[in-house]
């Protein structure tokens, strides 16, 4: 009986979601209790109440999932958990309120969650319906910031009422969806008529327009918000998706080095970006590192940081963040630079850990995008996941100066609402796709 | 497409190795040079984290605490009023602004608790907060004060040691500055550009010219070797010729053949340069050496602040070796030349001739206790060298009580108790009148306790005799109370 395997599967898929969510479950009761202990030297039962908090979360999203998406892939949600709940640690080790604010955004994150579920859980293919809109919402929200003054030489927010929202992580699931979408329309064509010229491989002139216009589209938001990070993050984004979509490495290397001729011009027009370029390379510089605005001051005491932490790192609660109330030693601890406060903290072991959970989540994504049968939602899985994967190289690359600062949050760990809710509803997307991907191939 | 998205994972990987190499490569690799950059202001910040211990005078009268800052619960020095009279000695942990100095400096390891890998652990282990050892000196605070008020707001320095341990009792420098409120916004760049060099510990640091003082050490030359007795006749007329220059008595006053003892009370320059001479510069070497010039005291205190004693070359400020060919070794005798000496070093000569001829290494340190009050580690009293044999060092006390009783010393007698001594009047500048006195000597004769060296800077109508040995009257008073 069809029905009754199908049921047994669901069991199978939502149990073991629910049996790896004892583990984040632990991890944040321990991890309070932990930064109890440092704090006050004793065990308070209040770190068992944020852990039972955390836990009634987790238990609610789940049975979304168990009502509305059984089939779906059962490691997803619990590996983000065990972030989530990690961040919430590692905030509530720096500023109670932060950690206060960021649970508030969780609630705020998994109702978003729910929605997207609920409202696609028919079919998310209604999505390339509005592709166009899509593209043109996520443009527009990108170009809200543009409206306000900028941070650190870069519009990255824009400010509603006591509400700081960051759109370009919002935009970046737009934009992901329109270039899906997009581009299961036209890799065919792409392909087909693709011409060698001078051993590189150029995609038709006809059907290269709209491509042109992404990466025009892309430099352009360059050059309005003037965030190379968010740029790198849309443009590989894409990049990944093209070359998914058409399997011709010589799309990706042609859009790369539009991309870098790009930001060459932009490298000698605008400061910022020269700043960031210089700060990387000559972190210790007094001319840099004392600079009142755009210094290597950041860079410099994230390695200083990292190198506190060694292989085992410092503990909970004893990184060196900052002195008094304005005195920061460690700047932007909670948004940008919190991987070296987890490198200081737990040493190279915690951060490997955390990287490796991001790895298990690409894996998952990319797995989910192997099963599914249709284009489209190929194209949407591994674009969201290529997305955030190259988010969280975008800012740890950037913290462990492996390439030059830009500043991105670590996704579901870093502080910040928009943050938190742009991936939970990426999150949902590809739990949407796992769902009618792993129903279609079961027999 | 499956081939492409998992190439596009391999992609993902060899990016996130990326990641977790260069974190290790911070992390591990590369972690000591990052903790070392003076820019990193971590390690200060952490020991800053520990209760850093007291320092005390040897009364155990407070000198030195630590405050937590609730702000950001770090702990900051205070100082208590009366550390303001050992500013120089105990120097100052102002780690996280302007660094530490002196004793601070030099007890950090203890101070801060760091007594080694396996004691932090056991406690690391047993969740023992981590409290660092306290210092108790051997300074005396009273002492110190009678020093100070001495020296009278005049530029100059007073040390006082115990001969037969080390002990630094008194360590006084002119003009001194308040050890709280230096970390203050502009403080240490303002006093460290003052021309009076108020920070400079005039004790250890500076280099003055020893005038007659040094016929102490051309004595011990002259005794130990065998070569003069106390009763060796030499003539005192003056002036004679010494390398090529006349060379005259003070007051060019003339003597006959005089013996040493009485060359001595008198502080004929003309004997003393001819005995030294006599000696050559072998001999006188030696002796200097013997008695710690050339090279940093021994002291409990940081090398960057103390300087070797010797014959220098001005324009390079190096030591020549007092052996060169170079040095005019009867005026070396006499203390002239280009002879540079601490008065750290003159209290040291003092006290090695009232230890019976054996220099003890100079401790400002007298303990180190944990926060119970159990002593952790006692600083010994620890011999440097045998400078000369007890017998001579009797035969230079006796010359040396004979200044005292009645040369040149008289001002430093104290009622019912025999003091040795030898002045000294080093001309500065011959033109303007401008003198550095000094006076070194120790008491009581027959069993001493405390040894002192006393100097001013540029003393105008006055002599070892009349503005030095008054000062150390008072403070060797003060002491043997």
């Amino acid at each position: 009986m069809p029905h009754d395997e199908r049921r047994r599967a669901v069991v199978n898929a939502r149990n073991r979601e629910l049996f790896a969510l004892i583990p984040a479950s632990l991890l944040v009761t321990a991890g309070f209790a932990a930064v109890f202990i440092q704090r006050e030297n004793l065990l308070s039962d209040l770190s068992l109440t944020y852990g039972a908090i955390f836990l009634a979360l987790c238990l609610a999203a789940h049975l979304v999932l168990r009502m509305t998406l059984p089939d779906a892939d059962p490691y997803l949600f619990p590996l983000v958990a065990v972030l989530a709940c990690f961040g919430l640690v590692m905030l509530y080790r720096l500023d109670e309120d932060l950690a206060r604010d960021q649970a508030k955004w969780f609630v705020v994150g998994l109702m978003f969650f729910t929605a997207t579920i609920v409202a696609l859980r028919r079919d998310h293919r209604v999505l390339e319906r509005y592709r166009y809109v899509i593209a043109l919402g996520g443009i527009l929200l990108l170009l809200l910031p543009r409206l306000t003054r900028p941070v650190n030489g870069a519009y990255l927010s824009f400010e509603a009422g006591a509400i700081s929202f960051q759109p370009a992580e919002i935009a970046k699931i737009a934009i992901v969806i329109f270039l899906a979408s997009y581009l299961r329309d036209t890799r065919h064509v792409l392909v087909v008529g693709a011409r060698r010229f001078a051993g590189i491989t150029f995609p038709p002139l006809k059907h290269l327009g709209p491509l042109l216009a992404v990466w025009g589209t892309a430099m352009a938001l360059l050059f309005v918000i003037q965030d190379l990070g968010s740029s790198l993050m849309f443009f590989g984004g894409f990049l990944a998706l093209v070359y998914v979509a058409t399997n011709r490495i010589s799309f990706v290397i042609i859009g790369l080095g539009l991309f870098a001729l790009g930001a060459r011009v932009l490298y000698a027009i605008r400061p910022t970006i020269e700043h960031r370029v210089d700060a990387w390379l000559h972190p210790f510089a007094d001319r840099l590192y004392n600079a009142k605005v755009g210094g290597s001051y950041q860079v410099a005491q994230s390695l200083f940081s990292q190198a506190d932490g060694g292989f085992f790192g410092q503990g909970f609660g004893q990184a060196i963040i900052q002195l008094g109330d304005n005195a920061p030693i460690l700047p932007a601890a909670h948004t940008d630079f919190i991987y070296a406060v987890i490198a200081d903290e737990l040493g190279l072991l915690g951060a490997v850990a955390v990287l490796l959970v991001y790895l298990l989540i690409v894996e998952r994504g990319f797995k989910t995008a192997m099963l599914a049968t249709d284009s489209f939602s190929k194209l949407l899985a591994t674009g969201l996941t290529a997305v955030l994967a190259l988010q969280v190289f975008v800012i740890v690359g950037g913290v462990t100066k492996l390439i030059p600062l830009t500043g991105v949050t670590l996704p579901f760990i870093s502080y910040g609402g928009s943050s938190i809710v742009a991936n939970f509803i990426l999150l949902a997307l590809l739990l949407l796709v796992s769902d009618r991907a792993r129903r279609e191939v079961r027999p | 497409m499956n081939a492409p998205i998992l190439k596009l994972f391999g992609l993902v990987l060899v990016l996130f190795a990326a990641l977790a190499g260069m974190t290790s490569y911070n992390s591990v690799i590369n972690a000591e040079e990052y903790r070392d950059n003076p820019k990193n202001k971590r390690p200060q910040i952490e020991q800053a984290r520990v209760k850093r211990g007291v320092i005390r005078a040897r009364d155990g009268s407070l000198l030195a605490r630590s405050v937590k800052d609730p702000d950001d619960g770090l702990y900051r020095r205070r100082y208590s009023p009366r550390a303001k009279r050992f500013a120089h000695v105990l120097g100052y942990d102002y780690a996280l602004t302007i660094g530490r100095a002196g004793l601070e400096k030099e007890r950090n390891g203890a101070l801060t608790g760091d007594g080694g890998e396996l004691t932090s652990i056991v406690d690391d282990l047993s969740g023992k907060r981590k409290v660092g050892d306290s210092v108790i000196t051997n300074l005396d605070s009273r002492a110190q004060r009678v020093a100070l008020d001495a020296l009278g707001g005049r530029r100059g320095s007073v040390v006082a040691i115990e001969p037969a341990t080390g002990g630094v009792r008194v360590m006084a420098s002119t003009p001194g500055y308040d050890p709280n409120g230096l970390s203050e916004p502009g403080v240490f760049p303002r006093l460290n550009r003052a021309t009076t060099s108020p920070l400079f510990n005039r004790a250890t640091q500076a280099g003055y010219v020893p005038g007659s003082t040094m016929k102490v050490i051309t004595a011990a030359a002259a005794l130990d070797s065998g070569r003069f007795t106390p009763d060796s006749a030499v003539s005192g007329k003056s002036p004679i010729i010494v390398s090529g220059v006349p060379l005259r008595n003070f007051s060019d006053e003339q003597f006959g053949s005089i013996p040493l003892t009485t060359a001595l009370t008198h502080s004929v320059n003309t004997v003393w340069a001819q005995v030294a001479q006599k000696l050559g510069r072998g001999r006188m070497a030696d002796y200097m050496e013997r008695f710690g010039f050339g090279t940093d005291p021994p002291l409990d205190y940081p090398d960057a602040q103390m300087f070797a004693s010797g014959v220098y070359d001005l324009e390079r400020n190096a030591l020549i070796p007092a052996a060169s060919r170079r040095v005019d070794i009867g005026r070396v005798g006499i203390g002239q030349e280009r002879l540079r000496v601490t008065p750290l070093q003159m209290a040291t000569v003092a006290a090695t001739v009232a230890n019976g001829g054996v220099r003890m290494k100079p401790r400002i340190t007298n303990r180190i206790v944990d926060e119970d009050g159990r002593t952790v580690q006692r600083i010994r009293a620890a011999r440097a060298a045998r400078v000369m044999s007890p017998r001579s060092a009797e035969q230079l006390t006796q010359m040396m009580s004979d200044v005292v009783r009645e040369g040149t010393g008289t001002a430093a007698a104290l009622q019912g108790i025999e003091v040795a001594g030898k002045t000294g009047t080093a001309e500065i500048n011959i033109a303007r009148g401008i003198d550095q006195p000094w006076f070194i000597g120790f008491a009581p004769r027959s069993n001493p306790k405390i040894a002192v060296a006393v100097t001013l800077e540029n003393i105008v109508g006055g002599q070892g005799g009349t503005v030095a040995a008054p000062i150390a009257k008072q403070v060797m008073e003060r002491l043997l109370r």
